[in-house]
């Protein structure tokens, strides 16, 4: 579904990127981990092309990503994207974050928005929320609202770029959860975290970067049973020393 | 005291003037002031540049010049338009230059990750900005464009110097008649007081309404 070559991102001299290539597969869900710093966000954000790449390609079913304007907009709403810090519309319920972009985007009506809107909130467990503005939830209801918003769209992939790392540790549970149901579901799915557990139980295929690079990539089993590179190792004695 | 109650239609007509005056040129300049910030934030370099372009070229000529120039200049070019119409015009392109600064630093207090969201969704640059930045950037200066609206209405007085007999010209006129200036114009000063407590007021309402959960 996603076809990356040679991607290359820099931020004036320093490379955030170096010449990556990963494949990522229709239902196939990608766990990219790797140290802070490592362009695990940044390769994620080139995925819809909230950055753009200084060079590379990006396939999306077959096709290359668009570079700006209605175009670019039009795959955007085919790719869902959640983020660390939820970003959900701060003036709007939740109820009307949901519906924003279905409105506006595909032309649905107001109560055909609102219908599939609460749907996916009870589906989410915020049904009873709906009314309320974003600062009024608490951090894991906020980030189920995201995922929420992003699923009216009804987006053939979703990016998620640490869902989790914003929340507090009694939260973080029912976001993956919720994410684990995607997943099961056959949602196409590229997920940087650093939670283990959700990478080695709902991962197809996890993908280690380290300095702008992908170095290593396997099946969980494979790869956090027996890591096949220094840089690996080292980073998992480090987060599963906790 | 006499001379104000003698005079009470005259004033009364200055002040609606002045009234009609700063309300044109205050909605006018909203509009130009969102227009012109939404340029200045736009992709497109080119309508980023005419953005900065038209900011930097009217604030950088005071607001008579600008007047004077209209009056004067724009039937040298075949527009022809009655005083009122002229000078309301051009204050609400002069201050419509302020606003946008004003809603420009709103759009910049808006988080990156609001406009981000909204395009990830798929809207336009235009339609986040429309739906999601320009909404959450206009209620957090709410109080600088109340500024600039009691700034409006204290620029209207400028209109006096070219023929429009506000309440500026009114004060002056029944001045050169009455010859009391004290009087005279610490009455036309206290209804520009008036007016402005009055802007005052609906801007800090406005505030407490528009003020967004964070
Ligand atoms: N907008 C930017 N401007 C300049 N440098 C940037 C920018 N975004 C990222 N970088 C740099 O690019 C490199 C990769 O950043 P990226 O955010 O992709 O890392 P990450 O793997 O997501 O890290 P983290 O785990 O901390 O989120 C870093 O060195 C970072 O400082
Ligand atoms: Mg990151």
């Amino acid at each position: 579904m996603f076809e990356v070559r040679g991607l290359t991102k820099q931020f004036g001299e320093s490379y955030a990127l170096r010449n990556v290539d990963l494949d990522v597969a229709r239902g196939e869900v990608v766990v990219i981990i790797g140290p802070s710093g490592s362009g695990k966000s940044t390769l994620c954000r080139c995925l819809n092309r909230l950055e753009s790449p200084t060079a590379g390609t990006v396939l999306f079913d077959g096709k290359p990503l668009p570079v700006e304007g209605r175009e670019l907009a039009r795959l955007r709403a085919e790719v869902g994207m959640v983020f660390q810090s939820f970003n959900l519309f701060q003036h709007r319920t939740v109820l009307d974050n949901i519906t924003l972009a279905p409105m506006k985007v595909r032309k649905t009506t107001r109560p055909e928005a609102e219908r599939t809107a609460r749907e996916l909130l009870d589906r989410v467990g915020i049904g009873a929320q709906a009314g309320k503005y974003p600062a009024q939830l608490s951090g894991g209801q906020q980030q189920r609202a995201a995922i929420a918003r992003a699923l009216a769209m009804r987006p053939k992939a979703l990016l998620f770029d640490e869902p989790t790392s914003a929340l507090d540790p009694e939260m973080v549970g029912e976001v993956l959860d919720v994410m684990t149901s995607l997943a099961r579901e056959g949602m196409t799915m590229v997920v940087v975290t650093h939670e283990m557990g959700f990478a080695r139980k709902v991962a197809d295929r996890v993908v280690f970067m380290a300095d702008g690079e992908i170095v290593e990539t396997g099946s969980p089993e494979e790869f956090f049973a027996a890591p096949s590179t220094d840089r690996a190792r080292d980073f998992l004695a480090k987060v599963l020393a906790h | 005291m006499e001379i104000l109650i003698e005079h009470l239609g005259d004033f009364g007509d200055g002040l609606l003037l002045t009234v009609e005056l700063a309300a044109l040129a205050l909605v006018g300049a909203l509009v130009i002031g969102v227009l012109v910030a939404a340029l200045r934030v736009s992709p497109v370099p080119v309508l980023r540049a005419a953005g900065t372009a038209y900011v930097q070229i009217l604030q950088n000529v005071p607001l008579l010049v600008w007047l004077v120039l209209a009056v004067f200049a724009l039937p040298d070019i075949g527009v022809l338009a009655d005083l009122f119409t002229t000078s309301a015009v051009v204050l609400a392109l002069y201050q419509g230059a302020y606003m946008a600064e004003a809603v420009r630093s709103g759009i910049n207090a808006v988080p990156v990750g609001q406009g981000e969201a909204a395009r990830a969704l798929g809207l336009t640059f235009s339609q986040s900005l429309l739906n999601v930045v320009l909404p959450q950037a206009l209620r957090t200066v709410v109080q600088p464009l109340g500024t600039l609206a009691i700034m409006t209405i204290m620029n209207t007085a400028m209109a006096a110097a070219v023929g429009v007999v506000e309440l500026t010209a009114t004060a002056n006129r029944v001045n050169l008649a009455e010859a009391q200036p004290i009087w005279i114009f610490v009455s036309a000063g206290l209804l520009y007081m008036a007016l402005s407590v009055v802007v005052g007021l609906v801007t800090g309402a406005t505030e407490r309404k528009a003020a967004i959960l964070r």
